[in-house]
This record gives structure tokens, sequence and C-alpha cells, in this order.
């Protein structure tokens, strides 16, 4: 689809009338519309109509808790915290962009210095309550630490199982086995993200 | 044969077509669900069994444990006695219906039909109509809008459909000339060529198109369409009360193959290389998918149409045909 055709608003430029014909007054022609739907043979049509689709056998159900359909990677379901991939530590730097840009203020988050004077992260916590996964804290987050994940089966005794930072955080043992996937999704550079790196503007 | 014999072996057939029929209804809820599913694209019951087979079990330990719930300004004896008749009047109606061909068994001859009633079409014919008081009192009992309208649609539907019935069978049984069933069976014993349905065909269709509404199923499920009335007569019913309304009409469905099949399709005459009890059991099989067939493909029709159907349309057709087959008999 070209932008031209995309812009267009103009809905009805692909849609068509089709012509229904007035409903018939006169007794006769009551009489002869019975007598052609009647002998038109439509209701077989209807029946072999799904005959067909009995014999293709063409099923359409997802049997969901056993098989579930692929979602795009830029789904925004509940959000994970990654580890930088050689050392482990976390990437949270505990700058509170997350919090702060936060819409429904569900992100909370402690901080301290640690005996290298840098920041860690003591507490980060996200009320799944409150979230509406609008992805701003995955956008603004300059380390990519916090991302949404694909896990959308948020269903548990408890809505404190969610919000933890245990819960999201990459636990070690799995990033060893190297199953921490750089994510491809919302909140992730694109691609060609080096090329469109600019130098700052010195000049003025 | 002794009448101690004759009481033994009725009650042996009672126990055997009760049992096997119930049983049948219930596998006939799965295959119309498993049907209805292949037709919309669906799998329908997957869970319990090996492809849902076991999913009647899991229905019938759910309807038997369910609280047997009467509502507070019912009408307490009828209500709770409504599903009877509607179940009592399927079984009893098959009593009359020759279900298959006679065979020896340990060197005893078996009719397997428990009453050879020499009016068998009418017996199974009044007794089915009967079965419509079960919606007809069970709506009217319920103090309950939704149930009272179908009780209301319960009277059209009998006023309409019942005509044409009667009249649609009466050109075959003028051919014929008795009303036993057995008879009417003999009538086609030579073989294809002297089924009924190619000297009758109109009849056939219209004895179809009354038999989809005795029945109450789906291009004239009135009763209790739930997009109008809810679940109509049977919307305060619950458990096995209202299971019993589903087992009177699948009972109700496989009696009218049977008749169909009796009446117009041959019978249990040997049908070609095909033994008796086979062929009826195949046409039988065939009329029933038959009905599952079209819930998935029509829609159903108003109250108001089917009674412009029945009357305006069928009956005289129907009158019609008695008509041209009374005068093709007399020349």
């Amino acid at each position: 689809m070209s932008l031209d055709q995309f812009k267009d608003r103009n809905v009805t430029q692909n849609y068509m009338f089709i012509p229904v014909d007035k409903p018939p007054v006169a007794p006769l022609e009551k009489f002869k519309q019975v007598l052609k739907r009647t002998f038109k043979g439509e209701l077989f049509v209807g029946l072999w109509v799904v005959f067909r689709e009995m014999v293709k056998f063409n099923i359409h159900t997802v049997q969901y808790p056993k098989e579930k359909l692929p979602i795009s990677p830029r789904y925004r379901a509940v959000h994970k915290l990654y580890r930088l991939l050689e050392s482990g530590n976390e990437r949270c730097i505990g700058c509170g962009l997350c919090e702060k840009i936060c819409i429904s203020n569900c992100i909370r988050m402690d901080t301290r210095y640690d005996e290298n004077q840098r920041k860690e992260v003591t507490e980060y916590t996200i009320n799944l309550g409150r979230c509406i996964f609008c992805g701003y804290c995955a956008e603004v987050c300059p380390e990519l630490a916090i991302v949404h994940g694909p896990r959308y089966e948020n269903a548990s005794e408890q809505r404190a199982h969610f919000v933890l930072r245990d819960d999201i955080l990459t636990p070690l043992d799995f990033l060893k086995e190297g199953k921490q996937e750089e994510f491809p999704g919302f909140g992730a550079v694109s691609p060609n993200a080096d090329d469109r790196i600019k130098k700052t503007p010195l000049a003025y | 044969m002794t009448l101690t014999e004759f009481v033994i072996a009725t009650i042996v057939k009672i126990l055997l077509v009760l049992g096997i029929v119930s049983a049948l209804a219930g596998f006939g809820t799965y295959l119309e669900r498993k049907v209805l599913a292949f037709m919309q694209r669906r799998l329908g019951p997957m869970h319990v069994g090996p492809y849902g087979l076991l999913q009647v079990l899991a229905d019938g330990i759910k309807l038997f444990t369910k609280e047997d719930f009467v509502p507070q300004n019912s009408i307490r004896p009828i209500f709770m006695i409504a599903p009877l008749i509607g179940a009592a009047s399927a079984f009893i109606a098959l009593a009359a219906v020759p279900l298959l061909p006679e065979f020896k068994i340990f060197g005893i001859t078996v009719h397997p039909i428990i009453a050879d009633v020499n009016v068998g079409i009418l017996f199974v014919l009044g007794v089915m109509a009967t079965g419509l008081y079960a919606p007809l009192l069970a709506g009217m009992a319920s103090s309950n809008k939704w149930g009272l309208l179908g009780a209301a649609r319960t009277v059209i539907q009998l006023l309409s459909y019942e005509v044409v019935t009667g009249l649609s069978v009466m050109a075959p049984l003028m051919l014929v000339g008795s009303l036993s069933l057995i008879d009417i069976n003999n009538y086609q014993a030579n073989g294809f060529k002297e089924w009924i349905i190619w000297q009758q065909p109109v009849a056939f269709v219209l004895f179809l198109i009354a038999g989809f509404a005795e029945t109450n199923r789906t291009p004239f499920d009135l009763l209790e369409h739930e997009a109008e009335i809810v679940s109509g007569f049977a919307t305060e019913y619950s458990g096995m009360r209202w299971g019993m309304f589903f087992i009177g009409e699948y009972t109700n469905m496989i009696t009218l193959a049977f008749l169909a099949s009796l009446v117009f399709l041959g019978g249990f005459n040997e049908w070609g290389f095909l033994p008796g009890g086979l062929a009826i059991i195949l046409k039988v099989s065939f009329l029933f998918f038959f009905f599952l067939w079209t819930r998935a493909a029509w829609p159903h029709v108003r109250p108001d149409q089917l009674m412009w159907l029945c009357w305006k349309v069928l009956l005289p057709l129907a009158v019609v045909n008695i008509v041209i087959t009374g005068l093709v008999l007399m020349m």
C-alpha cells in the first residue's frame, strides 16, 4: 500500500452498494418470490457449504493451555529487568527516569551508593495492579535495563507475586546459560541504531 | 409362547430399549457437539477422555449432582412432573416401533418390537404429540415469563405441524392400506425400487419438515431459542430435570428417524447386499446426521413464519398430494 492510499481517509472509495430489490407487494409477486426461493436450492447450498467445511477438516481451534499463538516482539506484557551480558551485573543504574515518567505512578525504586561509589538499586517494584502497560519506562530507559516481556499470563493467587524485583530480574544461572536474549521489541534500539547516531553539534 | 414367557420377554425388551436408547441419546449430545464443531471449524469437546469421548459421562455426573431447584412461585407438582412427561412419552412412542428385523438368538425367534400394535403409526404419532405437554406444562408452571412465552410457542408449534404430520403420512398409508408399521415395512420388501419415497416424494419432504417441528429441532426450534426467549420453557430448569428434556428430545429424534426410514425409506428390508438390520441402522444414522447437519446450516424461523409455512404452504400441498394419490389409486 502506497502512502497516498494510506493517507486517504475517504473510506467509501472501495465500497460498493449491493443492489437490493424492493420487497414485493402484490400477492402474485409475493407468490413468485416464494416459488423462486423454494426451487432455487439455496438451502442445499448452505448444506453443501457446512459439509464441505466438515470434510476439509480445516480446524481453527487453538487449544490454549497446550498451544499458544505467537505474539509480536513489540507486545507489552509483564516487565523484565535485564543483566549485563558479560559481568552479570544489573543493567539498571538507578537513574530513576522510569519512576519519573511512569504516568500511573506504579514504579517505586530505592537506591544507594555502594562501596565503589556506584549507584546500586536496592528495591525495585512495579505495581502491576496500577500499570497500564504504556511502555514509557522501557522507552525512556537509557541502559535497556527494563523492557516489556512476552509473558501475558498474569493470573496468580496474590498480586504481590508480580511486583518484586526478584520476579522480573533475569536469574543469574539463566544468564550464564546464555538464555537472556537481547530484546527486539518495545524500548529496544533499532537494528541500525549505530548509523543513526549523530555527533553532538559543538560548533555553536 | 406362554403368558409368563411373553411377560418376561417384553420386560427384557423394554429394559434393553430403555438402556440402549437412553445411552444413544446421551451419545447423541456428544455427536451433535462434535459434528456442529467440525462444521464450524472447531474441535468440540476434547478434554474428557480421548477426543472428549467421556464428555457424556462428565455431563451426566454434573447433571445428577446439581441442585434440584424449584422456583418459588411455581406450581410445584406440575413443575416437577413435566420433564418426566417429556422423557416418558418419547420412550413410550418407541414401544410400537419395530427397531430391527426379527432374528434368532439361542434358538429363540426375537421380534425387536415391544408391542406390535396394529395401529402402530397412529400410536407413535399420538404419543409423540402428547410429549408436547412437557414443554407446555413446564413453561406454564415455572412462573417465568420466558417459560410462559416458550409454552405459548409450544401451542403454536403443535397447532402448526400436527395437521401436516397426519396428512403427509396419510398418502403412504393409502398406498399400503394398513396402519401397522410392520405392514408398511413389508410393503416395500421388494428392494430399492419399491421404497415409498419414490411414489410419495412430496409426502416425504412434508413429513421431514413436520418432524423437525415435532422434535423441536433447529429450523423450528422456537420453544427454547436462546437468542429470543433465553431458554424458553426450560429457563427455570436445572440438573437432571433439565437433562430429562434433552433425553426426551434426542429419543424423539431417534424415533422420528426410525419412523421416516420405516415409512418412506424401505425400513428394515434387505438393501442390495446389506442385511436388513444394518440397512435400517444406516438409514437412521443418516437421518440423525441430517438433523445435526441442518442445525449447522440453516437459520431458524419465526413463529409466524412457521404458522405461515405449515398452514398456507404445507397443508395445501399435503391435501393436494392426498387427492392426487387417491385419484391414481382409483384409476
